[in-house]
């Protein structure tokens, strides 16, 4: 175990925790509880608008899952990765002023709640719940593991213990703290990730003697791995470039970064989060993947890729720092899993418990409702997450496909195209989720690209289709 | 929804949602296309043949690391010359 790395790990997360419960105190009684609790009340700046989608966004995968298959594959990895710039700009350019218009009209609080005022159609509505539970617990399982597995490599601790602290920490803020709580110390996370990125490239970078050693280094190696091939050749072109689709374009589709999209108090909050999450989004995906790359050369034969980042960091620097850059990573599979718990529990409570069982509920009730069902889907994601299986980032990836299947057409024509109706995006959504499944369970990645791309193009061809042969039905907007 | 608050917003902030979404996929295609153009362009050689920037292999310093700075400042200037201030809140409309 290792002391120093351990106390100034724990050290900056209970710093993240104290943010957390800070801003919960700070937390006024406004007038509608759930628009506090889910969104902060509309109020985000520009800075803490670009850090919290960037930090929800920059989850295990980036940060352990992504730079160990880096670590594999070489710099055709990195290749792939460096497609998630374009989240940075790409989703707030897309849902936009458009979507941040549109949902302080409908009063809508989750994604779920613009689509049901968008179609006004309560299979809509169920469907979605469907997704997000369905999905997101698969997407949150993933990170919790991630979680307990950093921990347990850098203290020693049993896997289980590790994984009960960390679920312990992240339950209590967001159970408490709610949106905006998540929302800070999303932004201090960020910070984190951002800084440790940098401290550990640059000692990456002089622990391998220069850019130019270490690659020649990996050339000696394998040659492969400075192509854009991947250590064996198997990243192809239009494979890697399919990876547009799935974590650039189709991100807009996911809902637990949608609804950022509607948080932000105006257009120079929005202007600065462009700007600010381009450069950091981009900055860190690039930086944490070619870390990967470069631990090969200074650390050859690591065989479990999740445990590269926490080594290398105990390698390269003093075992106080690495605690403190070791908790950029914890920091974003933290921040990450607040929002997904945070995004279930309010699909749960507002989006079916209020709107199909019970209108008129009290706020008292639905504040002790919320803070409820967000403690107990923690508890019940720990028991999930006590038997993990060994691939975090595939599950990761396949719920951020399964998500983006189901809902970006509803999301993305609902808001552009007229005539777009509740038969278009029911026809879309069961078409976007059924062949996502069957295509990822019979024939993964048809033609060559991630299957995420087939799904898509289907629901896009459904949501038209359907759409426009009931057109003539009102469609009350 | 009122009708004049649907034609409130139909004259221009509307316009505007739309063009900044369409000024969006342009600069999506435009790093897709610098990122494949320089990757695959440079990079399909033979490694022994492959020429260096800065120690990096040129395919992966004008793709990646070039692309993340040139699409960084991009973003930058754009939002600064071309994006538009616009009111969200309905009151706020009527003030102006």
């Amino acid at each position: 175990m290792n002391w120093q790395a351990t106390i100034t790990l724990f050290g900056t997360v209970i710093l993240i925790f104290l943010v957390g419960l800070f801003a919960s105190r700070q937390k006024k009684s406004s007038e509608s509880f759930l628009q506090d609790y889910y969104l902060g009340g509309r109020s985000l700046g520009g800075f803490v608008l670009a850090m919290t989608m960037t930090a929800t966004y920059g989850s295990a995968s980036s940060f352990i899952g992504g730079p160990g298959v880096a670590y594999n594959d070489g710099l055709g990895w990195v290749l792939l990765s460096v497609t998630q710039v374009a989240t940075g700009y790409f989703t707030l350019m897309i849902l936009g002023k458009r979507f941040a218009i549109i949902t302080r009209q409908y009063k809508a609080i989750t994604i779920v709640d613009f689509l049901k005022e968008r179609y006004q159609s309560k299979w809509v509505v169920l469907l979605s719940a469907f997704s997000i539970v369905v999905f997101l617990f698969s997407t949150m399982a993933a990170q919790w593991i991630g979680g307990g597995r950093l921990i347990e490599s850098l203290t020693g601790l049993p896997y289980t213990s590790a994984l009960f602290i960390f679920v312990l920490t992240v339950l209590v803020y967001v159970t408490f703290g709610g949106f905006r709580a998540v929302t800070l110390t999303d932004a201090v996370q960020g910070i984190i990730m951002l800084v440790g990125t940098l401290i550990l490239l640059i000692a990456v970078v002089w622990a391998g003697g220069g850019i130019s050693n270490i690659i020649q280094d990996l050339r000696m190696e394998n040659p492969n791995l400075i192509t854009p091939f991947g250590a064996n050749g198997t990243l192809t072109p239009t494979y890697v470039s399919s990876y547009w689709i799935l974590v650039g374009v189709g991100v807009v589709a996911l809902p637990q970064i949608a609804v950022r999209a509607m948080s932000y108090k105006n257009t120079k909050s929005l202007h600065r989060a462009l700007i600010i999450g381009t450069i950091v989004v981009g900055f860190i995906m690039l930086n944490m993947h070619l870390i990967g790359v470069f631990a090969r050369s200074i650390l050859p034969g690591i065989e479990i890729g999740d445990t590269v980042m926490p080594l290398i960091a105990l390698e390269v620097l003093p075992p106080w720092l690495a605690g403190i850059v070791l908790a950029a990573p914890l920091a974003a599979i933290m921040s990450t899993v607040d929002s997904l718990l945070l995004l279930v529990s309010s699909t749960i409570v507002k989006d079916v418990y209020i709107n199909y069982i019970k209108p008129d509920a009290p706020r008292k009730n639905v504040q002790r409702l919320s803070m409820g069902v967000t403690g107990i889907l923690g508890i019940v994601v720990f028991l999930m997450a006590i038997n993990p299986p060994d691939l975090i980032i595939w599950m990761n990836l396949f719920a951020i496909g399964g998500l983006e299947a189901a809902f970006m057409w509803p999301i993305i024509m609902g808001l552009y195209w007229k005539k777009g109706n509740k038969y278009g995006a029911i026809a879309s959504m069961v078409v976007g989720i059924a062949s996502y499944v069957l295509f990822q369970t019979f024939n993964p990645d048809p033609l060559g690209m991630h299957t995420v791309v087939t799904s898509l193009f289907l629901s896009f061809i459904a949501y038209i289709g359907f759409s426009l042969m009931y057109g003539k039905e009102r469609l009350s907007l | 929804m009122s009708k004049d608050n649907k034609n409130q917003e139909g004259d221009y902030r509307i316009k505007i949602g739309n063009r900044e979404a369409l000024i969006g996929v342009g600069l999506l295609l435009f790093n897709f296309v610098w990122w494949f153009a320089f990757a695959y362009g440079l990079g399909s050689k033979d490694p022994s043949q492959y020429s260096y920037v800065f120690g990096f292999p040129s395919w992966f310093f004008y793709s990646c690391v070039l692309g993340v700075i040139v699409m960084s400042i991009l973003v930058f200037i754009i939002v600064k010359g071309f994006f538009k201030d616009i009111p969200f809140e309905d009151e706020e409309l009527k003030n102006k």
